[in-house]
């Protein structure tokens, strides 16, 4: 049994639907990230797990009851899971103590088991020495910290994140990523976190479900996500790529001014090729199993460790990742392994 | 940088002002608050008698004590209808919000004289009410107290100043973000405790700037207890009007008027103070 199953879920405002068909299911203690650009549902959905939004098809079962159909919502308050809210949401009238022990108080558990999971938590995320400061006077990571514990001084089942680093700066961020995967092992909640950023997506969860229009792209590990993508959007929103846009015919996939020999029936044809699978080629022989193609350097971005070139191959541009090199310019060789270009549908 | 000679002409018409319609008006009251009046004619001799008259005579102090509970008992009616409907046109009202937010304001476009009036009509022994009643068989004489009397201005003045405490009030309600309020519900907490720990404690700079209307607007008025109070509903302002007119005793009217000044200050210190002590915690 899953902790967490939606099926056929679908949000329609008017007669646009937002979300439109997700099956997704979540096990115990995974952390899943529901990702994609904005306007493409994937806060609506959010909000209907939660209970503030009733769907207008299909139902959010936890623990394999039904929360959420069309016709009946268990209210937010008595679901067991908990929402971090993108502006974390923690009252400004009530001190980090009270703010954390408000769910605990509700339930009318005896103050001194309130005060002693309050400290607990607290102590958890940090943030014991401020448990009586007011919100107004922490930083944002801070306020971040105080809306979690709000959250799984709780024990939820299901802890529901909505893109809740987005107000911080760059290394703040990576600090608090780090510090949620931390938690989230520490306490084996499952997580479901909400986010457009692509990259955080990949650092932290077990499972990207990717999420187009409304409807739900691909769904896989991080790694299989990005070495495997199905369709050109996922290759495209997942890391940068090439896509290669050609023909195959005669068992020759033929991409502009490169061609090599593949499985599979004649007809149009789009293959994905990370940047970092291109090389420059050393030698003058062609290696079985790869490709090997002249092409002209037209930029050349130095990264530190890595640096990136756009090179011009018969009209196709190619985006190809080296390590730190040196300056280079006019026409070189590279090569990719076949088993690289991978084939996506559009 | 701004020169100072055109920092200067910025200012320089607020200040004029400010000077002529404020400053100068109050000195010339607080000036005369401490003259006197012989024989019809206005003196300019200082002296403290106008104070000890009002603080001895109970005259005075009857109808500035009954003013205040009419203020207060019309505060706390402007409250208790304007918390409501502020509340549920922020939080409930979908759509039709923005139609229901110009029906509370639409009544303050109407002259509050016709206002009056309407009551007049509606209150009055051969009134709209008494009428209804007596059709309906509820009494056979018409009820006596619904007008010229301290319930009618209570009544008229709720009215007026109901949509001066809705709307600090809806601004307040308002500008408490959402997901605050959502964050309650997610936690466990039905609408009723959401309402009593997160959204009233946050509207509280709102309740006090209505409250603040609503007191101090009545505590000063002057139409409603003329219009509708009779002889028991006389307000403290209908004593200041009637001095500085009929009775020609400009030095006593000038002394209970600073008086009032000084209670609606204080009022507004206080509330100010009260709502910095909310808001900056």
């Amino acid at each position: 049994m899953s902790r967490l199953a939606l099926r056929g879920l679908v949000k329609a405002f008017g007669s646009t639907k937002v979300v439109d068909g997700v099956d997704l299911t979540l096990e115990e203690g995974e952390f899943v990230s529901l990702l994609g650009p904005s306007g493409c549902g994937k806060t609506t959905t959010l909000r209907m797990i939660a209970g503030f939004v009733p769907p207008s098809e299909g139902t959010i079962e936890m623990n394999g009851q039904i929360m959420s159909s069309p016709g009946s919502v268990v209210p937010p308050e008595r679901r067991q899971m908990s929402m971090i809210f993108q502006s974390y949401a923690i009252w400004p009238n009530m001190t980090v103590a009270e703010n954390v022990s408000f769910g605990l108080t509700l339930r009318k558990l005896p103050s001194d088991e309130v005060r002693r999971r309050v400290g607990e938590m607290l102590e958890i995320v940090q943030l014991g020495h401020l448990a009586k400061r007011y919100p107004a006077e922490l930083s944002g990571g801070q306020q971040q910290r105080v809306a979690l514990a709000r959250a799984l001084v709780n024990r939820p089942l299901l802890l529901l994140l909505d893109e809740p680093l987005s107000a911080l700066d760059a290394n703040l961020r990576k600090q608090m990523q780090s510090e949620l995967k931390a938690l989230q092992r520490e306490l084996g909640i499952t997580f479901l976190f909400v986010t457009h950023d692509q990259e955080e997506a990949m650092a932290l969860s077990d499972r990207i479900a990717l999420l187009r229009n409304g409807a739900l792209e691909q769904v896989a590990s991080p790694r299989e996500i990005y070495a495997h993508p199905a369709t050109a959007y996922t290759a495209r929103f997942i890391g940068q790529t090439n896509l290669l846009r050609g023909e195959i015919r005669d068992r020759i996939a033929k991409c502009s001014a490169v061609e090599w020999p593949v499985d599979g029936p004649s007809g149009p044809v789009i293959f994905s090729l990370r940047p970092e699978a291109i090389r420059l080629a050393s030698g003058g022989a062609t290696v079985p199993g790869t490709v090997r193609f002249r092409a002209t350097l037209q930029q050349q971005f130095f990264s530190g460790a890595t640096e990136l070139l756009e090179v011009n191959c018969g009209g196709q541009l190619l985006r190809v990742r080296i390590s730190a090199h040196g300056p280079l310019a006019g026409e070189h060789d590279f090569i990719f392994s076949i088993a690289d270009a991978i084939r996506v549908q559009e | 940088m701004y020169s100072r000679a055109y920092k200067t002409l910025v200012s320089l018409p607020p200040l004029l002002w400010v000077g002529l319609f404020l400053v100068l008006p109050y000195a010339m009251m607080f000036a005369h608050s401490f003259w006197a009046v012989r024989d019809g004619i206005l003196v300019h001799q200082w002296n403290l008698h106008n104070y000890v008259t009002l603080f001895s005579k109970p005259v005075y102090v009857e109808v500035l004590w009954r003013t205040m509970r009419i203020a207060a008992a019309v505060t706390f009616c402007s409250l208790l209808l304007g918390y409501p409907l502020a509340y549920y046109l922020s939080f409930h009202a979908g759509a039709r919000k923005e139609l229901l937010y110009q029906l509370v304001i639409v009544p303050l476009w109407v002259s509050y004289l016709v206002r009056g009036y309407a009551w007049k009509t509606i209150l009055g022994s051969e009134g709209v009410l008494n009428g209804f009643l007596q059709y309906v068989h509820f009494t056979h004489e018409p009820v006596a107290f619904f007008l010229y009397s301290p319930f009618a201005v209570v009544l008229v003045l709720t009215h007026i100043y109901t949509p001066f405490v809705f709307l600090p009030l809806y601004a307040a309600l308002e500008h408490i973000p959402r997901p605050l309020v959502e964050a309650s519900e997610d936690l466990g907490a039905g609408s009723a405790q959401t309402f009593l720990r997160v959204i009233l404690p946050l509207s509280i700079p709102g309740l006090l700037a209505g409250a603040t209307f609503a007191f101090v607007l009545s505590l000063g008025d002057f139409l409603a207890p003329l219009l509708v109070g009779g002889a028991s509903g006389i307000m403290i302002a209908n004593v200041v009007q009637s001095l500085f007119g009929a009775a020609y005793d400009w030095p006593l009217g000038a002394a209970i008027s600073v008086c009032i000044l000084l209670i609606t200050i204080s009022l507004l210190f206080l509330s100010e103070r009260l709502e910095k002590r909310w808001s900056s915690k």
